[in-house]
């Protein structure tokens, strides 16, 4: 058959061979796209099934009592159900987590960025990958058995000073946690600005310093601002420090010695009680989820939109 | 030319002014060293006190003994090989589904296409999302709706979507940093744009996503939060027997131990934690070892 000249010459003329070749590539291209499809499908899965318990648990409590009731005692005989002590826990320990990372990254980041060498570089980096890899319940450890104990101990403010579960040092460990992150976006963004700005303040004078605030980190602040946006993200949605470190009763306060429990400490103490599908307990969870995903969602939106504006300006 | 006017160089106003820009410019190299310093300081504080914090119970017994009740009978066992069982069955669905992920958005995607882009920016986004996000999704669809229970597999696939938007956003850096004069000659010589992706752009890439692959599972063999809801806090005294068993992992059952009041369970938690530092080593060792044996500079 193979012999055969005019299989030969069908096979170019009517495009045969080329039609099932085209046949395989197409099914192979849809298969690999169908893989790229299961993000999609990830988060319409995640929407579904925060939607549904949510939706099922605002039939049985008013939204309005849900974001702006003071107490929340969901799994007690007379139930509340106002989340704000979650929402401020949840700000009181990223603050704290925000005013570690913010200053401590930006200065990783003008440091990689601007000063350091080659080989001072190689050095630093991997170590703060390092940090960034260490597993969250160690840091949750870190806080819970080192923070702690060493802040009460030398606590010099009025006050009875931090409690042995509080919402400071949860925040202060997440704020170490995160300065990778912050670190590692500012100097992606500080690196993408053109050379021949800096050599443009330089040549008029300008000290690396001059340089690095007055042209580096404004020409970078887009993507300075999405690390931010990202960073906030994570202190919100991190868990395993607050469950550890920061105590699991609600407390409306914004005093960072005292124990609170955080929205994803609730989700997590609440999991743990192996809560059954449609009882109220169930679907609180889900509710404080929801709230929790729009927060980060909103937050991360900004921050890819931030990202993508700086990138246009300097490709 | 007769110096009649002083160069500014030379005025004290000038030289004041020189002084303090000097005094900002030391302070403000003292500012960075100091955040440098912070965060390596209390990396180092972090390893050397939990390894204080563990020595008493560095011993064989730690990786034999089940959980039990008293802490000197107790050991992580079924911690480990959970953690051992579940990154195995993760790395098994993570590998080929980010990999056709990332070929597809790096070959095939037109970028001009609407639900290409959806594709793209939804994957950033899932790689911002929260992990506990994730275990609600793991309970809510996998382990309630489609009755997988609080099993290993539930698990797998649950740790499988939250890295998975990291595996493709590495193995489409790997693919994108292997240079196009390698394609275009590919595609000069008649093959066609898949034979060029299977023969050519993926095995050269494949040191690159091997790295980013052993990244990710090590960012899945740490996480705790979503395992969290799938129950992995039961007491569990004997080793997953497939896919199907209940299961705890080591971060679980360092939290089920650091939870606990007494000081000898904080001890057991820092020797678990140990272990888990210690698998993160041998990972990330292999991980640098592929990245450096591998590079190539095109």
């Amino acid at each position: 058959m193979a012999a055969d000249p005019h299989d030969f010459d069908v096979s170019m003329a009517t495009g045969i061979g080329w039609s099932s070749r085209r046949l395989r590539e197409g099914l192979v291209r849809r298969v690999l796209m169908a893989a790229a499809l299961l993000s999609v499908a990830t988060t319409i899965g995640i929407v579904v099934a925060l939607a549904v318990p949510t939706v099922q648990f605002f039939t049985r409590v008013s939204p309005v009592e849900f974001l702006t009731g003071t107490e929340w005692t969901p799994l007690f005989a007379s139930p509340h159900f106002g989340v704000l002590p979650l929402v401020t826990a949840t700000a009181v320990t990223t603050f704290w987590a925000l005013l570690v990372a913010l200053p401590l990254g930006l200065g990783c980041a003008a440091y990689l960025s601007e000063y350091a060498g080659r080989r001072t570089r190689k050095i630093f980096k991997p170590l703060l990958e390092i940090l960034a890899g260490v597993p969250t319940v160690v840091y949750g450890f870190f806080a819970l058995t080192f923070l702690t104990p060493l802040l009460r101990d030398i606590w010099i403010l009025p006050g009875k000073g931090p409690q042995i579960y509080n919402a400071l040092s949860a925040g202060l460990v997440m704020g170490i946690m995160i300065i990778p992150t912050v670190a590692s976006l500012s100097e992606d963004a500080m690196s993408a600005v053109p050379d021949d700005l800096r050599a443009g303040a330089r040549a008029l004078g300008s000290t690396a310093r001059q340089v690095t605030t007055r042209v580096t980190i404004p020409a970078a602040l887009s993507g300075i601002i999405a690390a931010t946006m990202l960073a906030v993200s994570r202190a919100v949605g991190e868990t395993m420090i607050v469950a550890v470190a920061a105590g699991g009763t609600a407390n409306l306060s914004l005093d960072p010695t005292e124990p609170m429990q955080t929205m994803t400490a609730f989700i997590a103490a609440a999991a743990l009680g192996d809560q059954p599908t449609g009882s109220i307990g169930y679907q609180t969870l889900f509710a404080v989820g929801s709230l929790l995903f729009v927060i980060t969602l909103i937050m991360n939106i900004v921050s890819i939109r931030l990202v993508r504006r700086y990138r246009e300006v300097y490709e | 030319m007769t110096a009649e006017v002083e160069p500014p160089g030379r005025s004290v106003e000038y030289q004041i002014e020189t002084v303090r820009g000097s005094i900002r410019d030391a302070t403000f190299r003292l500012a960075m060293f100091f955040s440098i310093g912070v965060a390596i300081a209390a990396l180092g504080t972090l390893l050397v006190q939990v390894f204080v914090d563990a020595l008493p119970r560095l011993n064989l017994d730690l990786l034999t003994q089940f959980p039990a009740s008293l802490p000197a009978l107790a050991g992580a066992r079924s911690a480990i090989i959970g953690s051992i069982w579940v990154i195995g069955a993760t790395a098994l669905f993570t590998i080929p589904l980010g990999v056709a992920a990332a070929i597809y958005m790096e070959v095939f995607a037109d970028p001009r296409r609407w639900y290409n882009r959806m594709i793209e920016v939804n994957i950033q986004n899932l790689a911002a999302v929260p992990s506990i996000v994730y275990g609600i999704l793991g309970l809510g669809l996998l382990a309630r709706a489609a009755h997988l229970g609080q099993t290993v597999l539930t698990a797998a696939l649950t740790l499988t979507l939250l890295v998975l938007p990291v595996v493709i956003i590495v193995s489409r850096e790997a693919m994108r940093a292997i240079p196009s004069s390698i394609r275009d000659a590919s595609l000069a010589l008649g093959a066609t744009e898949q034979q060029t992706v299977w023969r050519h752009t993926l095995p050269l890439a494949v040191p690159g996503i091997a790295t980013g692959i052993i990244l990710a599972l090590s960012r899945a063999i740490g996480e705790a939060a979503p395992l969290l809801l799938l129950g992995g806090l039961a007491y569990v005294t004997f080793t997953p027997t497939g896919l199907d068993s209940r299961f705890t992992v080591l971060p679980i059952q360092i939290f089920n131990w650091v939870s606990r009041p007494q000081e000898e369970f904080r001890t057991l938690a820092a020797a678990a934690i140990v272990v888990l530092l210690a698998l993160l080593l041998v990972m990330n060792s292999i991980a640098i070892l592929i990245r450096n044996h591998y590079r190539r500079t095109w």
